[in-house]
């Protein structure tokens, strides 16, 4: 409209300079074509303020993730293959940053090489927190972690994480087929390595029953398998390659107790060599594990084996009990 | 396609004094814009020369310029209008018609479908249609009716130069489609790539625990990179095809209005009476019109396009409205009292008739007795559930409760006779007295208090803030056990005679485990129960176990009679010594 007005007052001037001889006919009808094209150049500036007020927002979104801190590094990159203490925690403190609370207060404990190592406690305690200091996803507040009898701070995060297995609580797959989510770890693992390690995570019959095998594509963040699957296929990502450490962060809550045995078995059996770090609600689990820690409000409350807890740690006595009660005398034979 | 679009239209049908008002509205705004070039050039005419200027008939047309430019826009601004009240509101009806729809199509439906899919029905879909065939068709028509206008104007200034520029328009459409073709393509496949990088940055940055644990963050860089490549290199292709359009078609309508300009000079010039007589002022009018004649077919060949994809949406959307309803059931007797027996005989069920799952299966449950279910992870253990709500309707057999076949009784009756917690809780936003009273609105305070403390809950509610005025929701301030135990207590206030429990109880603390399997226990207490079991104390409890493996019943039998069996239980059983 603004523009047509335009014109309209563009005409009536310009019919009075005509009227003059300032102008001549031609020159008018030039000066009305002229005029709806700055117009029309004008309504595209407009546009273009409305486009660049937006850009400079997201170019400031953009730039707040650059200016992010990258993870700390450690320079460590050699690892001597010593048979020691493999995890080693010595009066090691944490807390979240922004908390004002620490939730894990001066635990101190060794692992061997082989070892397993099982960790248990209730909801909150600080467990995860625990297992998450061992790849160093977080750094140690006070105290320190050693892993391979050097300080993780000091590890190249590369060299350490190649070299431990992790297997998180919540079962997440990612697109693409079985094998590709299998090769995450090692990505030139061989079919060999993979179906081994689907055999010790009791994953292998289903997936050799499938019509696609290895090939099965894994949609949706693995909404065509059932919970129990996708853990499985979960842990033995984790376990191709043989890592040093596994850490199994409650992964095996959707596994029913006779695959949860098989599958147990499996791994002292199949990977003597590696250390295995498990958290575990249920004391089945653990009953085998070297070295137990139960954890209470970011405490740890008890360190020891199945028998030594039973004997002189309440809080695995409770735990210990109430299952054994519900859970249906698997310990009366 | 054009019955999809009658059903659309019969939407807006209600509404048709919108739809009208739109059209009237158009014609009146376009025809309105489209002789604003017809008096440019009258205006024009009366600038012939120095001293030569007619300021009395410039002044009028000047004054009725200024007026139709204000009139047409006031009408294109009343259409516009008009078309979102009337997209708006048959919209409207559209979604709150397949919403309703999806509440009451078959479980069966809602299960072979994806959450997405559905979602994306209701909102997208109905998006599309608004857009492509209610704003498409005023786009669409108010361009037919400028082209229409327009060839009117022409026509009447100058027919023969009218006839010419006919004659050449369609050299623009060709270079136009030929170039939209190629870029088109490019389009296509650069959306897809967008896709892929979408779902990669969103796989890789929110699972990046995973990513850092299996050191994945090159390859994931080099995953990045290659499809951003890509993606750089099909956009530049497209741009450069689609930013062709532009320039080719002007050039050709430079063309024609260069064309134009040369016969309508010679024309003014009167030597060529094949031509006609022009003046300058008619000749300016002509340009306009030749120039404003062409733009609406590239928009109207926009709206095909976008018509196109609307239709398509609007018959996924129809696809839904005629999905078959769960059959209306009112006329069915209400069960009015239930003394907690249920019959299964001869039953026969599956999901799809190409794999056969329950077959033949017959159980008696007396009043009060439990039913354990168990078997391994992903044995079809919710089948039994489905069945016995009549999610969904078995084969053949017959399923009696209380001695009535639950076919022949309302949904609603049947469902309320049974009290269900399962794994997963729920919770609304309210507070805890009112989650307990879900089921009992009734409830005084004393009952929910009474039921809350005999399932052991009373405890932590009374510690929270407000007591059982605290407001709780589904993702704030209450752990999973806690959410589970007021699920418990809601059951218990509704008091129903038949349960169904699920025992799985994962990630869950073991104080809190403890309290629910009293819980459980107390509630189960002189009921009718069906439990999807996980606890050998349970099962070994419970009068008739029911074993499930592949979605089948294998075996059925108490404890003991299962263990001399020694079959598929006895194995299940002793794995739990072995350890």
């Amino acid at each position: 409209m603004v523009m047509n007005l335009g014109i309209v007052a563009v005409i009536w001037f310009g019919g009075k300079r005509v009227d003059v001889g300032r102008l001549t006919q031609g020159e008018l009808t030039a000066f009305t074509n002229y005029m709806t094209q700055i117009l029309l150049a004008l309504v595209v500036l407009a546009n273009l303020i409305v486009i660049f007020t937006k850009a400079f927002a997201s170019a400031n979104r953009i730039s707040e993730v650059f200016s992010l801190l990258p993870e700390e590094n450690g320079t460590v990159c050699e690892i001597k293959d010593e048979k020691k203490a493999i995890i080693e925690f010595s009066s090691v403190s944490f807390a979240y940053a922004g908390a004002g609370d620490y939730s894990l207060r001066n635990i101190s404990f060794s692992v061997m090489g082989g070892q397993m190592l099982g960790i248990i406690g209730g909801t909150g305690c600080g467990k995860s927190t625990l297992a998450n200091l061992i790849p160093c996803f977080y750094r140690a507040t006070e105290g320190a972690v050693n892993v391979f009898g050097v300080n993780v701070n000091d590890i190249d995060n590369e060299q350490l994480r190649r070299r431990i297995g992790i297997v998180p609580q919540k079962a997440t797959l990612f697109t693409g087929t079985i094998r590709e989510n299998m090769r995450w770890r090692k990505s030139d693992a061989t079919d060999d390595e993979i179906i081994s390690a689907l055999k010790t995570a009791q994953a292998w019959d289903f997936v050799s029953n499938s019509p696609d095998g290895l090939d099965t594509v894994i949609s949706q963040g693995g909404k065509n398998l059932s919970g129990g699957q996708k853990q499985r296929i979960s842990i033995a990502r984790a376990l191709v390659g043989s890592p040093d450490i596994v850490i199994l962060d409650d992964s095996t809550s959707a596994l029913d107790y006779k695959t949860d045995l098989a599958f147990r078995r499996a791994l002292s059996e199949d990977l003597p060599d590696t250390t295995v770090v498990m958290i575990s609600q249920r004391t089945t689990s653990l009953k085998n594990a070297d070295k137990i820690i139960v954890m209470d409000e970011g405490e740890a409350v008890g360190i020891g084996t199945h028998e030594e807890l039973v004997r002189n740690c309440d809080v695995y006595n409770e735990i210990y009990r109430s299952q054994m009660n519900e859970k249906g005398g698997s310990t009366d034979a | 396609m054009l019955k999809t679009l009658k059903r659309v239209f019969s939407y807006a049908a209600p509404y048709m004094r919108y739809f009208v008002m739109t059209l009237a509205f158009a014609a009146l705004g376009v025809s309105l814009s489209l002789a604003v070039p017809v008096f440019i050039g009258e205006a024009v005419d009366c600038c012939i020369g120095k001293g030569n200027v007619d300021f009395h008939k410039l002044g009028i047309i000047i004054v009725l310029l200024a007026s139709m430019v204000i009139a047409s826009t006031l009408f294109q601004w009343l259409m516009i209008l008009c078309t979102n009240k009337l997209s708006f509101l048959t919209i409207r009806d559209l979604r709150s018609d397949i919403f309703c729809k999806l509440e009451r199509v078959p479980l069966r439906y809602i299960d072979g479908h994806t959450k997405g899919e559905l979602t994306s029905r209701v909102i997208n879909d109905i998006e599309i249609i608004s857009d492509g065939l209610l704003q498409g068709f005023t786009q669409f028509f108010s361009g037919i009716i400028t082209i229409i206008g327009t060839l009117i104007f022409m026509m009447v200034i100058n027919f023969r130069i009218a006839i010419v520029v006919v004659i050449l328009t369609p050299l623009s459409f060709i270079a136009a489609s030929k170039i939209t073709k190629a870029s088109h393509d490019s389009y296509m496949k650069q959306s897809r790539l967008r896709g892929e990088m979408v779902g990669l940055a969103e796989e890789m940055a929110g699972n990046q625990k995973i990513v850092k644990a299996f050191v994945y963050d090159k390859r994931a860089e080099a995953r990045f990179d290659e499809i951003n490549a890509a993606y750089g290199k099909i956009g530049a292709k497209a741009t450069f095809f689609s930013s062709m359009t532009n320039p080719t078609t002007r050039f050709v309508n430079g063309l024609i209005y260069a064309a134009v300009g040369l016969l309508g000079a010679l024309g003014v010039v009167g030597k060529f009476p094949i031509i006609g007589a022009m003046t300058v002022g008619k000749l300016s009018s002509f340009l306009a019109y030749s120039n404003q004649y062409t733009k609406p077919f590239n928009e109207i060949s926009g709206v095909f396009a976008e018509l196109q994809n609307a239709v398509a949406s609007a018959e996924r959307v129809f696809a839904v409205l005629d999905e078959n309803e769960v059959p209306d059931d009112s006329d069915k007797d209400v069960l009015e009292s239930c003394d907690g027996t249920l019959s299964f005989s001869d039953v026969f069920f599956s999901y799809s008739p190409d794999t056969k799952l329950i077959e033949n299966f017959s159980l008696d449950v007396k009043s009060g007795q439990r039913v354990a279910i168990v078997g391994p992870t992903g044995c079809g253990k919710s089948t039994i559930i489905n069945l016995l709500l009549r999610f969904y309707d078995i084969d053949s057999g017959k399923i009696e409760l209380s001695g009535k076949d639950i076919n022949r009784i309302t949904r609603d009756s049947l469902r309320s006779c049974f009290g269900m917690v399962l794994q997963e809780t729920w919770v609304f936003t309210g507070t805890v007295a009112e989650n307990i009273a879900y089921g009992a609105p009734d409830a005084t305070r004393e009952q929910i208090i009474e039921a809350a403390k005999s399932v052991y809950a009373h405890g932590f509610i009374k510690r929270l803030p407000n007591g059982y005025d605290t407001v709780i929701s589904e993702d704030c301030g209450l752990s999973q056990g806690q959410k589970q135990l007021i699920c418990i207590a809601r059951i218990m206030l509704m008091d129903p005679p038949m349960l169904i429990l699920d025992e799985a109880t994962s990630s869950i603390d073991l104080r809190t485990e403890l309290r629910i399997q009293r819980a459980f226990a107390k509630l189960m207490e002189g009921r009718t129960s069906f439990v999807i079991a996980h606890r050998l104390s349970t099962i070994k409890n419970s009068d008739i176990i029911l074993v499930m493996k592949h979605g089948n019943i294998i075996e059925q039998g108490d404890h003991e009679q299962l263990l001399a069996k020694g079959g598929f239980y006895a194995e299940l059983y002793n794995s739990q010594f072995a350890s």
